[in-house]
């Protein structure tokens, strides 16, 4: 059987669900970027701008707004990677299910990491529509914010799924919630420059892969790359995406197979 | 399958947790077309000895082929040829009754073309044609078991693996999966099932193994352990007073059974045990003399104590 296509069969499963509660998704996905960019760049952002100190010299809106669509990719991964890996395994039993045909471990964690990915592109694009609505996208480049965002998906679904395949209850997950993924949305460069926390706070945030994915997604839309930062970036993003599925690999084994 | 060779075939087979011996070391054969019973109470080890023939837990000892394949090396393709109705249901609740069928159906890499007509056959099969556009989610227990069971053919399985295929169900449920179990078995379908209703054991199983701690404690057909393990007919004899002394009427069958509420005897002639009984005692709240039954057999072997 070739690599991908045990995946592709798992993953069926998880569009087929979705297919039933997209147009529900469809409307958050939209209503939350226009909500954030109304609140922060619009709002907030006529008295920073009003400020000498405005960061990097650009329109305050300019400047969030790719840092809340890495941001929402990060928080619609790690949703997609908690409640419903721990549903599947013990509420459902969907990967149970599949495990009694001819897939795998691995197929069953990939094609669930595949659909994550899925509805973090959908989330991610209807984002960067909404932002290119307020003006706040200023070069084509802007487009390849969607494929970023895909990646900081990936690397935040892999360690939250290995979690949701370990617990017993949701419990966990308002945990990881309030301490993890609230911190990193607040602190990793979205709202502004990570410069301006004290030294440690400052490089514990460019260790967090969100802040990577933020610089990125930023310089894209601002239609200012330069090449090697850039691949810096994706690398980041890659090492963690690879580093969190052996991860989850080794913890999916562990619950499902023993 | 050809030639009879076994479909399950064990020896010395072995699951561990840690220190917690789950299945020790038991042998097993079942030949195609049998109807094969695990019984035991909870904890014997059958979901265990189950799963490691469904090829999703790993053998810790020994050998097993299932299908003649080894599970170690060919889980895949031997789970490709199975059917699998686990013990708590696993559909997709929010799916309809067809869409489930399906999707499971394209884990087997079944085409969509290739599952239409199927789907519709199975749930015909199933008594749930009427229900196929309908979601899961509010179907009764026993349909959903059937759906599990439909579900579990839709890869035309030679080999149908059964954790307590009726467990939670009312009675008029049971009687209709049983029913669609023995048309499998008429149709070949090898059926291996665990269950700890012993009715259940002698309506299906040709054949069956009591499990108790990991280990096989006896094996045979349910008429065979029945007349190996208890006698022919039990005397039950209940008394509300004027209870005769424990151990005083040890003699009157081949077994005497006394317990709290009643007590037992295991005999050859009811009748005959019953009218000697009346000889020796004041007249007992009541009497029932019946056949032996799996359930004789299984409390004789794995105790009364409870298990949970």
């Amino acid at each position: 059987m070739h690599a991908l296509v045990g995946p592709v069969r798992a993953y069926e499963h998880w569009l087929a669900q979705y297919r039933r509660v997209w147009r529900g998704t469809i409307g958050t996905s939209l209503l939350n970027p226009i909500l954030f960019l109304a609140a922060m760049g619009i709002g907030l952002g006529t008295l920073v701008d009003a400020s000498p100190n405005a960061p990097e010299g650009v329109r305050y809106l300019d400047f969030v707004a790719p840092g809340l669509l890495a941001a929402a990719a990060m928080q619609t991964a790690a949703a997609e990677s908690s409640f419903p890996v721990l549903g599947a395994v013990r509420w459902n039993r969907t990967y149970h299910a599949m495990l009694a045909t001819p897939l795998g471990v691995r197929d069953v964690l990939l094609g669930h990491q595949l659909f994550v990915a899925t509805r973090v592109l959908v989330a991610s694009a209807g984002y960067l529509a909404v932002l290119a609505a307020f003006g706040a996208v200023h070069s084509p480049l802007g487009l390849l914010a969607i494929p970023v965002a895909v990646l900081v998906g990936a690397a935040f679904a892999g360690p939250v799924m290995a979690l949701g395949v370990s617990v017993e209850m949701g419990a966990a997950f308002p945990t990881m919630f309030r301490f993890g993924i609230m911190p990193m949305f607040l602190f990793s460069g979205t709202f502004f420059p990570v410069e301006r926390l004290p030294a440690l706070a400052e490089w514990a945030a460019r260790a967090t892969p969100i802040w990577h994915g933020v610089a990125l997604c930023r310089r894209l839309t601002l239609g200012d790359v330069e090449a090697l930062p850039a691949l810096g970036h994706v690398g980041y993003l890659l090492l963690w995406t690879a580093a969190g599925l052996a991860l989850a690999r080794w913890r999916y084994g562990r619950r499902l197979s023993g | 399958m050809s030639g009879g060779a076994p479909m399950i075939h064990a020896r010395g087979l072995v699951k561990r947790f840690d220190d917690f011996v789950a299945v020790d070391a038991i042998d097993l054969d079942v030949a195609p077309g049998e109807a094969f019973g695990f019984l035991g109470p909870n904890g014997a080890g059958k979901s265990s000895t189950m799963r490691m023939v469904g090829c999703v837990s790993p053998v810790t000892e020994g050998t097993l082929r299932v299908l003649g394949l080894d599970p170690t090396r060919d889980g895949a393709a031997i789970r490709a040829r199975l059917g699998v109705v686990p013990q708590l249901d696993s559909l997709d609740n929010e799916l309809t009754v067809r869409e489930n069928v399906l999707i499971y159906g394209r884990y087997f890499g079944l085409t969509r073309r290739e599952l239409r007509p199927r789907i519709d056959e199975l749930l015909e099969f199933v008594q749930l044609t009427d229900r196929a556009g309908d979601r899961v989610e509010p179907l009764s227990g026993g349909m959903k078991r059937r759906l599990t069971i439909a579900r579990s053919l839709v890869n035309e399985p030679e080999l149908l693996l059964l954790d307590e295929p009726t467990t939670g169900l009312d009675p008029q449920a049971r009687h209709v999966v049983w029913d669609r179990l023995f048309r499998l078995k008429q149709r070949g379908v090898t059926l291996v099932l665990t269950t700890h209703y012993m009715d259940e054991a002698e309506q299906l199983c040709d054949r069956l193994v009591v499990m108790d701690h990991g280990k096989i404690v006896a094996e045979g057909s349910p008429w065979q352990l029945i007349t190996r393990y208890a006698t022919r007919e039990v005397v039950e004899v209940r008394f509300e007073r004027d209870r005769p002394e424990n151990g005083s009427l040890e003699g009157l069958a081949e077994r005497v059974e006394e317990l709290p509420d009643r007590v037992l005897l295991y005999s050859v002639d009811g009748d005959a045990t019953a009218a000697r009984l009346a000889e020796r005692t004041l007249p007992p709240h009541s009497t029932l003399i019946r056949r032996s039954t799996l359930e004789d057999v299984f409390l004789h072997l794995t105790g009364r104590t409870l298990v949970d």
